[in-house]
């Protein structure tokens, strides 16, 4: 550390150039892991609320139209109920439906049937949980865009009304619309498109979007998939089916993916320069009788330091910037792993980079300190 | 080692080429010498005659194809490679053209750079010392860029001396300076020699500054000659 400080010190306006670079690259960072926890949380948070291990819909079931297209029955659910591993199973309804407040409020809902009585039934923060026919307990999301209790909501085109019953705390989206809990008998008539005075056909009454799956880790999907005629997801493989879920994702773990070679390359060149900079110095410190390993130690040490105070400050700098923007209408959510994850990759894959360029001019021949002036 | 125990260096019948077929070159053709410690010893010759490669393999830089070299009576060819790395670090002292300073270290850290390049060396000489022994006190806190000539070679013999070396390697120490730092600086190498007991050998081509040196070694396409 002795040399490298002094040198930290010396050179410092070289280092803070190259930190100030390393800390744009963090801030980018953390603002796109923000938007890609954001998208997340917009496109599946629904789902990810649900108590569920595991979806099962209709057997040959693309994943991509899964929630629109799939329908299950109450059979298939007695079937998985029998599995070995299984200790619960329910039927799950979905829908995305355009609807309208009386007071004039336009509001898009994923409206998500469930048995009132089952365990997919939501604990509501506010209001009361599902009961009545025509309640529905609504994300905190569909609150903050001006829905309140007591609300009497109505579905476009059917014409059912709805009355506002609870919210949940915390943000339930699918597929960027908010998420609206119902019982599933009502579901299943607004599903068949079935107006208020009409009947609905016996068989839809037994009738789903998904067999909502709850189970032990190690529970055997396929022996259940074979015994009820289903195609099964765990939960997080069914995120794929939120509407443009994977598009979104794909997208943005490229550009992250694309960031963090840049970082690597830029720490890694930048050090390069550095050191060839000092070989004719590190030829000197070796005919002084510097180890090698003193020289790699002591080079490592600075490119820790400098990527350390960088990646730091561009790390506080994004989550600021990430303050700023989650207020307003982007999908934007700083999540702790997420951003330590990309800052620990940062600094591994700069220090990857300088260690390179170290290996190289450490090796250093200390005969090149004898002989010509540079 | 006390400085009363030693005994210098000593070459004898070393050879050594570079290159290979054609372009084979005898740098050292065996070239026998010693040198007692308290001694200063320049070797002049022109350009490629061979003294820097005398300088590279006394001082246990490289390792040449035949002869033996000894210091303090130290067989140094037959060490390991790591070994002769530890020695070098501990017993040799090198003096580089124009001080060959690192440019972020102060004067007083050059100095303590080395004592920390090796820990468990615990004779070092005290680096404060050292430089008002070279008369560098009043510049202790200076950089390389903010030096003269003259005193940045007084620095670089300075920091050569703080690990007690047996053997200074000097190369071409006067080739940036004027006549007069010129002197100076060999009038100082030649008493620390004296001073520090060790066995010091000079490569020059400064003809003005022998005369402060003991002995003076000529040396032609790889042959020493006295001179």
């Amino acid at each position: 550390m002795f040399l490298a400080v002094r040198e930290l010190r010396f050179a410092r306006w070289r280092f803070t150039l190259m930190g100030s670079v390393v800390a744009l690259i963090a801030i980018l960072m953390v603002l796109l892991s923000g938007l890609s926890s954001g998208l997340v949380n917009d496109g599946v948070s629904g789902l990810q609320r649900l108590p569920v291990t595991a979806f099962a819909f209709d057997a040959h079931t693309k994943l991509d139209s899964a929630f629109s297209r799939s329908v299950v029955n109450s059979q298939q659910v007695d079937q998985w109920r029998r599995q070995p591993g299984v200790r619960d199973a329910a039927l799950f309804g979905n829908m995305l439906v355009n609807a309208r407040s009386e007071r004039g409020l336009p509001i898009d809902l994923a409206l998500f049937g469930v048995e009132p009585d089952s365990f997919l039934s939501p604990a509501p923060a506010e209001g009361t949980g599902l009961g009545r026919p025509d309640g529905i307990v609504v994300s905190q999301t569909a609150i903050k865009a001006g829905l309140r209790l007591g609300d009497t909501v109505s579905i476009e085109r059917i014409g059912t009304k709805l009355t506002v019953v609870g919210a949940t705390g915390d943000q339930r989206t699918f597929g960027h619309v908010d998420v609206a809990y119902l019982p599933l008998a009502t579901w299943q008539r607004l599903h068949q498109g079935v107006g208020p005075d009409e009947k609905l056909r016996a068989s839809a009454a037994t009738e789903a979007t998904a067999v909502a799956i709850r189970a032990d880790g190690d529970v055997d999907l396929a022996a259940g998939d074979a015994a009820a005629g289903t195609t099964s997801f765990r939960k997080a493989g069914a995120y794929g089916a939120s509407p443009g879920y994977t598009a979104e994702t794909s997208t943005l773990r490229l550009i992250q993916l694309f960031l963090y070679a840049i970082s690597a390359l830029v720490v890694g060149a930048f050090f390069t320069v550095w050191t060839i900079n000092r070989r004719h110095e590190l030829a000197v410190l070796r005919a002084m009788g510097a180890a090698r390993s003193y020289l790699l130690r002591d080079g490592l040490m600075q490119a820790l330091v400098v990527l350390g105070a960088a990646i730091g400050g561009g790390v506080a700098v994004g989550v600021a910037l990430g303050g700023v923007i989650s207020g307003g209408e982007v999908p934007f959510a700083i999540e702790a792993p997420a951003v330590a994850v990309a800052a620990v990759l940062l600094v591994v894959l700069g220090l990857a980079g300088a260690a390179s360029a170290i290996v190289r001019v450490a090796a250093t021949d200390p005969l090149a300190a004898l002989g010509a002036q540079r | 080692m006390n400085p009363s125990d030693r005994t210098g260096l000593a070459l004898s019948g070393v050879t050594m080429r570079l290159g290979d077929g054609d372009a084979l070159v005898t740098a050292l053709d065996e070239v026998t010498l010693t040198v007692a410690p308290g001694e200063l010893v320049a070797v002049v010759g022109p350009s490629g005659a061979g003294k820097s490669s005398l300088l590279a393999v006394a001082g246990a830089l490289t390792i040449p194809d035949c002869g033996t070299i000894t210091i303090d009576g130290h067989d140094i060819i037959g060490m390991s490679a790591r070994a002769r790395a530890a020695y070098r670090r501990d017993h040799i002292g090198f003096v580089f053209q124009s001080g060959n300073l690192l440019p972020a270290l102060t004067v007083l850290d050059q100095l303590r750079l080395v004592t920390k390049l090796s820990r468990h060396r615990t004779d070092d000489r005290d680096p404060a010392k050292l430089l008002a022994d070279v008369g560098m006190t009043h510049k202790a806190d200076r950089r390389p860029h903010q030096l003269s000539g003259g005193e940045r070679q007084r620095v670089g013999i300075a920091r050569a001396l703080v690990g007690q070396p047996s053997l200074l390697l000097v190369d071409e120490p006067t080739a940036a300076l004027d006549r007069a730092r010129s002197h100076e600086v060999v009038q100082l190498l030649a008493r620390e020699t004296k001073r520090s007991a060790v066995a010091t050998v000079m490569v020059t081509h400064d003809h003005d500054v022998l005369e402060h040196c003991d002995r003076v070694i000529e040396m032609i396409d790889g042959r020493l000659s006295t001179g």
